[in-house]
């Protein structure tokens, strides 16, 4: 008897969509109502206003510096028209990491409070993120059809990993003293999770939320293979007419966006003390620091 | 083994009576248990079942009111101990009851009810939470038992206000030193007013003279109002500073338990000596502890001629006599030069008029160190008396040479 596991995987597809396409159709409405209703937001936005908001942005979390870059690389997009195209592509990254985290957040909380289950996700992550990307675009394709939601599907399953084991990471190194004294003091554990664990895990957890926006970024650009839209379009085209400058400008576009995308959810794992904040603390309050009988 | 009678504790109802704990890390716990109990060695234990035992067949009774130190090397289950009290460890077997009430067996909303209402904890690191400020921190138990913003934040500034932290409020822990940090955590233990205090090396993580000033804290605090303490430390100095009783750990089980007077008198084994070699039993040793009732004491009747008490004191070789009061009560101190003197007189009250002028009794609290001088500058031995002017012994320099060298 021969064993074909091609051959298999295409069977339990075509099971999956003879008897599953209900639940299908749900998933994919779920998901194609929150791209869309990300993407007109952002494509109703003018230039203008996008550009202000990132560089309010980058000058609020990062600094002037990164701002003034922020502000000229944007001139720079919307000078090569892809300014359109770039707005679908952060609508893709926004709407995949939204599901993801939605998703792994919870899983990795999980994996964190039980052995077992972190034991039984871990493997499965692992092929996960091995995978290679264009992999996911078939049974998605055949699920879901063509376009964003198809698109976002496959992004999060290649995204997600990151977030999940960084928020598990995150919650089993918060210090052992840490979670001693919420026990001591008689907290739930509910009241351990979100008083004590989450907190001291947030800079783990936002370095696994950053990455899972990096990897989509790569994964939207993909995913416009099967019609998810955006910059990844510009880039197909110029490979497919071996159009090196469109192709480049595509390229660029990419790495602007992920840049801004890198640095700005950095900044929110560091919990940087900005300049107006600290500006701010010196003049609402001046510190009294001579009362302690030491 | 058996506990030292200990009269100081008597009138003190008992808080926490722990009977027969054992805790055994691993995965075989149980089989462990039996091991153990059939008289096989750790390392048996260990080699058979990957096993290690952190508390081995404790039993101890701390009495409410008193701050009860846990001393031992590390290693020697000192702190498993304490968090066994709140179960922060769960026990593998044994009983531990608070109040009566047994917590071992205690449901988990029961214990985490114990736990807001009647235990709270002050640990080695501090451990503030560092994404809250000092107050919020402080608030932290009020907060976790569902009180409302307002009273907590004012019960809880009223916690840092007693352990001497005022106007920080606002600030971020990691903007304190560590002398402040830890009067948070201590505010943060105190501002639920549990009867319960559980300590882990609360002030080892300071350095040596913020610990003094946090330790008189600590017994200032207990003074304005009586908590039961229960301090793990591995610092005999701290622990002779503040504790009224002593329990002694030794690779997971209770060597001795005493006050503090007894650890250093009546040391257990070598493992208890060992830890005050590097004491200063100056500062340990009350002037009661050395004293020796050796000398010969005559009572001082009317009429007495003091033929009878130079007879005796030739009789016993002896250079100086105590005279007392039929009720023990010290007279005065005469030598067998000065009575004879007083005796060619011919004087009516022989004694009376013998007395050394210059001996001084010393009270029995005196601390050794302040008696030194005393007993090192006088001919005679020095005579020690209690509050009640009664005659307790006297030092004499061989015998406090003796007392010095024996714990060097």
């Amino acid at each position: 008897m021969t064993f074909d596991i091609g051959d298999g995987v295409d069977r339990a597809v075509n099971f999956i969509l003879d008897n599953f396409s209900p639940v299908l159709d749900l998933i994919a409405l779920a998901i194609g109502t929150v791209t869309d209703a990300i993407q007109s937001l952002l494509l109703a936005a003018p230039f203008a206003l996008g550009l202000a908001i990132f560089v309010l942005l980058a000058l609020w979390r990062v600094g002037i510096a990164f701002a003034l870059f922020t502000g000229l690389s944007l001139l720079l997009v919307n000078h090569m028209n892809l300014w359109s195209p770039m707005m679908e592509t952060l609508s893709l990254v926004l709407a995949s990491t939204l599901v993801a985290m939605l998703i792994g957040l919870p899983l990795g909380i999980a994996m964190a409070r039980n052995d077992r289950v972190a034991s039984i996700a871990r493997p499965i992550l692992d092929l996960m993120q091995t995978m290679p990307a264009f992999v996911y675009l078939i049974p998605a394709a055949m699920f879901f059809g063509l376009g964003a939601v198809p698109g976002t599907i496959a992004t999060v399953i290649f995204s997600m990993p990151p977030v999940v084991r960084l928020t598990n990471l995150g919650i089993r190194q918060v210090h052992v003293e840490f979670v001693e004294a919420g026990q001591a003091f008689g907290c739930t554990e509910t009241q351990l999770l979100f008083k004590v664990q989450l907190p001291n895990a947030m800079p783990s957890i936002m370095a696994g939320i950053n990455q899972t926006i990096m990897l989509s970024l790569s994964m939207v650009v993909i995913a416009s293979m099967i019609g998810a839209g955006g910059i990844g379009n510009t880039v197909l085209t110029g490979i497919q007419r071996l159009d090196v400058g469109t192709g480049f400008e595509g390229g660029i576009a990419v790495v602007i966006l992920a840049v801004i995308l890198d640095r700005i959810t950095q900044s929110f794992g560091k919990d940087r003390a900005s300049v107006w904040r600290v500006f701010f603390q010196r003049t609402a309050q001046p510190q009294t620091v001579s009362t302690a009988t030491a | 083994m058996a506990l030292k009678y200990d009269p100081s504790n008597l009138d003190r109802p008992v808080k926490i009576s722990i009977r027969n704990v054992f805790k055994v890390f691993g995965e075989q716990p149980e089989k462990a248990l039996g091991q153990l109990k059939s008289g096989k060695t750790k390392s048996e234990i260990h080699a058979s079942t990957g096993c290690s035992i952190g508390v081995n067949n404790a039993s101890f009774d701390i009495h409410a009111g008193e701050i009860f130190v846990i001393m031992g090397l590390s290693g020697s289950g000192k702190s498993t101990m304490l968090r066994l009290l709140n179960r922060l460890i769960e026990p593998t077997s044994g009983t531990i009851e608070i109040d009566g009430q047994n917590v071992t067996q205690m449901k988990r909303s029961e214990l985490i009810a114990l736990r807001r209402r009647d235990i709270s904890m002050v640990f080695q690191s501090f451990a503030l939470l560092p994404n809250r400020t000092v107050i919020d921190n402080a608030a932290f138990g009020l907060e976790v038992g569902g009180m409302g913003e307002t009273e907590r934040k004012q019960r809880a500034r009223a916690a840092l206000k007693a352990v001497g932290l005022q106007g920080h409020d606002d600030s971020r822990t990691d903007q304190l030193s560590g002398g402040m940090k830890q009067r948070v955590g201590l505010a943060r233990a105190l501002a639920s007013e549990p009867t319960i205090l559980l300590m882990d090396e609360a002030f080892s993580a300071l350095d040596p003279l913020i610990r003094a000033e946090m330790q008189d804290e600590l017994v200032r605090l207990q003074s304005e109002q009586s908590r039961t303490i229960v301090f793990v430390s591995h610092d005999l100095d701290e622990a002779m500073r503040i504790g009224d009783r002593i329990c002694i750990m030794q690779n997971g089980e209770v060597v001795q338990v005493g006050t503090p007077d007894d650890i250093v008198l009546r040391p257990a084994n070598d493992y208890v000596r060992s830890f005050f070699r590097n004491v200063d039993v100056s500062q340990v040793f009350r002037a009661g502890d050395v004293a020796r009732n050796t000398q010969v004491t005559i009572i001082e009747r009317q009429g007495t001629s003091a033929a009878a008490a130079l007879e005796r004191m030739e009789h016993f070789d002896r250079e100086v006599a105590i005279i007392l009061g039929r009720d023990k009560t010290y007279h005065g101190m005469v030598s067998r030069n000065s009575l004879v003197e007083t005796m060619k007189d011919g004087a009516s009250d022989p004694y009376r008029r013998a007395f050394l002028v210059d001996i001084e009794p010393i009270p029995a609290a005196e601390s050794l160190s302040a008696v030194l001088g005393t007993v090192a500058s006088s001919a005679w031995p020095v005579p020690v008396v209690d509050e009640g002017n009664r005659y307790l012994g006297s030092i004499s320099k061989s015998a406090l040479l003796e007392t010095l060298d024996r714990t060097v």
